[in-house]
């Protein structure tokens, strides 16, 4: 049995040969996973095609999870949000943000509120909200918890935790809207894309939940690379992720995100949400 | 019948609980709630066993970590039974199972990653801590005799395994085996977190309202607790050990320098790094106890007590379901089955399923801790009633309950009772994760904001708490002379 045990930690701690030169990535969990599986099984696909390496991607549980992985160079590229990718970067010197959907440089949250609450679409953040209860997305999201607890913080003077009765997490954007849709919380904010894309896909009752209001625009998503990847798969390795990622132009493809198309980013782009992130003291 | 220390205990316990309920939160929110867990009952009863193509992957790694994780625990554990002697082995044990599986696994997950080291360790260190604890408390117990007899200038290894290891075999074996089954509930519940157990692909099931995979996952579990005699089997167990690491799946790789980053920067305190001395590191902390320890710790201690108190009171309801004295051979077949289900359902997949249903708040929480605990409790008590002897003429019905059995099986049952209190709070602890304001919700807040100094501060705290309550349940043990044996422990 002791034999057995040895040969068992030496298995598990062998590395993997077949990775070792498959470049990997992620992205923050951020709506139902059979989607993202769908949509990023079809980028590593497009992936592999144009920079002709073995591209896998790897689903993780949380937000802080996809940034660890990047952080751990676990994987080699992210899906980011604005917050996420931020952390990432600080986290991992060279980084630097490649693109982001043309949607993202200007970003916005919508404040949903369930037909019993009484408030009318494009109301407005009012008085009216207190004592509600409110749900964010995950705790690291930037449209779902960073912009709309920063805009809630000014309105109100207050925490969120101050002005309504019960504040939740409900994990992601997708959940936000079924949790605000059956009632279970009286208000909520989500990215205003998955929104959207749920509306379309015939998955939310609009009779029964509405938009009370529209952030203003801050920049969002973005994809990310770790800054040593040219010295592990070649020269110039990172310039051609990018241009692969600005290339991508299947229809198909681009409405599984939802994004028209990609642009550049770079890290500056971000530095508003690093200082929201520094007010809220998300971000030391 | 008051001047008794038992009863004034117990008193005492409850009026607390109550006390306590006056400050929790036992909403529910959400707007059909039994519509939600109508849906769950239907994907119970009509469960789809072909949507999922992931449910043989899901056991498989389900049972490779369970089988890695407490092999491994349980060898280290024996080895360190031998030297428990020592202050600072027992010390050390007594940390170490003070933290949660899920927080090991929390931890792992910073440096190792979506690796497969990270569920076997995550299961192997606190159980290797428990199976030390009680594989000496086991050996303890064995006669002292043989081995004084033995000739001048045996050896030690022989000694022990012919003297001590031989007595105790029998135990051991029933203890391990036991734990086998908690490994297979916190290897399930490690998927919560990404191993990809049964957790991972029921969570993704749950948030996506696909009842039917639900009810195929959970049902396949509880199969798979429930036939555990017929299939691990003393031959067998190498051949599962030697199979079981080639089955964890490969992760992603190990990139060893991050262990050391993790050391030496992500866990020192932000002010250590950043130069501002112990003054800045005093103002950290105290920041770090008023906005997130002291409010975790009183939201963990509200709900300890109320789950513990109610614990006991659902196990004394239910021993009956499977003592002899008050059922027949078949409906003692469904008791038996139905405490086999309460008992199999981890408290943190329970909790996780009735917050869906219902909504955040300690409800499910409590319902979820009392659930499992009552149903282990219950189902230990029930055997040790099944021991006792009645008069011939011995009263039936509520009162062969009330004069005759209960009586008889509350010390063993207070006995229990406190053991699991410590479980019940390192439980309560982890509960946070799902977003009850316990310490486990700032821990997580802590490392979804890529914190690990905090995270690990909260997390030591709640290990203290733990030791705190574990060593206050020992002294109440001794206090109130309830008999407490390694071999009766659940």
């Amino acid at each position: 049995m002791i034999k057995g045990l040895m040969l068992a930690f030496a298995v598990l701690l062998a590395p993997s040969l077949a990775s070792a030169e498959t470049f990997v990535f992620t992205a923050i969990p951020d709506e139902d996973e059979t989607r993202l599986q769908q949509r990023f099984q079809k980028v590593a696909d497009y992936l592999a095609e144009e920079l002709e390496v073995d591209v896998r991607f790897v689903p993780v549980k949380s937000y802080a999870a996809a940034v660890t992985a990047f952080r751990n160079n676990q994987v080699q590229l992210a899906w980011f949000g604005g917050l996420s990718g931020v952390q990432a970067r600080e986290h991992v010197p060279g980084s630097r943000a490649l693109a982001q959907g043309v949607e993202d440089a200007e970003f916005v949250t919508y404040f949903i509120a369930h037909e019993s609450t009484g408030l009318q679409e494009g109301e407005g953040l009012s008085d009216a909200m207190r004592d509600m209860t409110f749900t964010f997305g995950s705790k690291g999201s930037t449209s779902g918890r960073l912009m709309p607890e920063y805009y809630l913080r000014e309105h109100f003077g207050e925490a969120p935790e101050e002005t309504f009765s019960r504040v939740g997490f409900s994990g992601n954007h997708s959940r936000t809207a079924s949790l605000v849709a059956s009632g279970a919380y009286q208000l909520g904010a989500l990215n205003y894309t998955v929104w959207e894309n749920e509306v379309a896909a015939g998955n939310i009752d609009t009779d029964r939940v509405n938009v009370v209001w529209e952030t203003p625009q801050y920049p969002d998503y973005q994809w990310t690379i770790r800054g040593d990847v040219d010295e592990r798969f070649g020269d110039g390795f990172a310039d051609r992720v990018q241009q692969a990622l600005l290339d991508m132009d299947d229809p198909e493809l681009l409405d599984s995100f939802p994004r028209s198309g990609f642009i550049p980013a770079s890290n500056d782009d971000y530095a508003v949400i690093r200082e929201v992130g520094q007010e809220l003291g998300l971000l030391d | 019948m008051w001047q008794s220390a038992t009863v004034r205990t117990s008193l005492g316990f409850i009026a607390l609980a109550i006390a306590c309920a006056f400050f929790a939160d036992f909403q529910i929110s959400t707007q059909a709630p039994w519509q939600e867990l109508g849906r769950l009952m239907l994907g119970l009863v009509m469960p789809d066993f072909l949507a999922v193509d992931f449910l043989g992957e899901a056991l498989l790694r389900t049972l490779a970590f369970a089988f890695v994780g407490v092999g491994l625990g349980a060898f280290t554990g024996l080895l360190l039974a031998l030297v428990f002697h020592s202050a600072w082995v027992r010390t050390g044990c007594a940390f170490v199972r003070a933290i949660h599986e899920l927080f090991w696994a929390l931890i792992f997950l910073q440096f190792f990653g979506l690796h497969p080291l990270t569920g076997v360790l995550a299961i192997a260190i606190p159980y290797a801590g428990i199976f030390a604890k009680v594989y000496a408390e086991i050996l303890d117990e064995t006669d002292p005799q043989p081995a004084r007899v033995l000739p001048q200038g045996s050896g030690r290894v022989s000694g022990l395994a012919f003297t001590r290891l031989s007595q105790a075999w029998p135990h051991l074996v029933n203890y391990t085996s036991y734990r086998l089954e908690c490994g297979l509930r916190s290897s399930a519940v490690l998927g919560f977190v990404g191993m990809p157990t049964l957790g991972y692909y029921l969570e993704s099931a749950f948030a996506q309202g696909l009842y039917g995979s639900v009810g195929a996952l959970l049902i396949l579990f509880y199969v798979l607790i429930a036939t555990l005699k017929l299939w691990v089997r003393p031959r067998l167990l190498p051949f599962y050990l030697l199979a079981a690491p080639f089955l964890l799946g490969s992760g992603l790789p190990i990139v060893w320098s991050n262990v050391s980053r993790f050391f030496t920067q992500d866990i020192v305190p932000t002010p250590l790094r950043n130069g501002e001395g112990i003054s800045g590191l005093m103002t950290w902390l105290l920041d770090l106890m008023t906005t997130q320890a002291l409010p975790g710790i009183w939201n963990t201690l509200l709900l300890t007590q109320i789950a513990l108190v109610i614990t006991g009171t659902l196990a004394m309801m239910l021993f009956p379901l499977i003592s002899r004295h008050f059922t027949g051979r078949i409906s003692g077949t469904l008791g038996h089955v139905a405490l086999v289900v309460m008992r199999s359902t981890p408290e943190y997949l329970l909790a996780f399923i009735l917050l869906q249903l219902w909504g955040p708040s300690m409800l499910p929480a409590v319902v979820a801790l009392a659930l499992h605990n009552g149903g282990i409790i219950a189902h230990l008590v029930g055997q040790r009633s099944n021991q006792l002897t009645l008069r011939q003429d011995a009263p039936r019905g509520l009162d062969r309950y009330a004069y005759e059995v209960a009586p008889r099986v509350y010390g063993p049952f207070l006995a229990l009772l406190f053991y699991r209190w410590e479980i019940i709070m390192r439980e309560t602890a982890i509960l946070g994760i799902l977003g009850i304001a316990t310490l486990g919700f700032y821990v997580d807040s802590a490392i979804q904001e890529i914190r690990f100094d905090r995270a690990l501060v909260l997390i030591l705290i709640t290990a203290l708490l733990n030791i705190g309550v574990d060593i206050l349940a020992r002294r109440l043990r001794s206090r109130l002379r309830l008999r407490h044996t390694a071999t009766s422990e659940p």
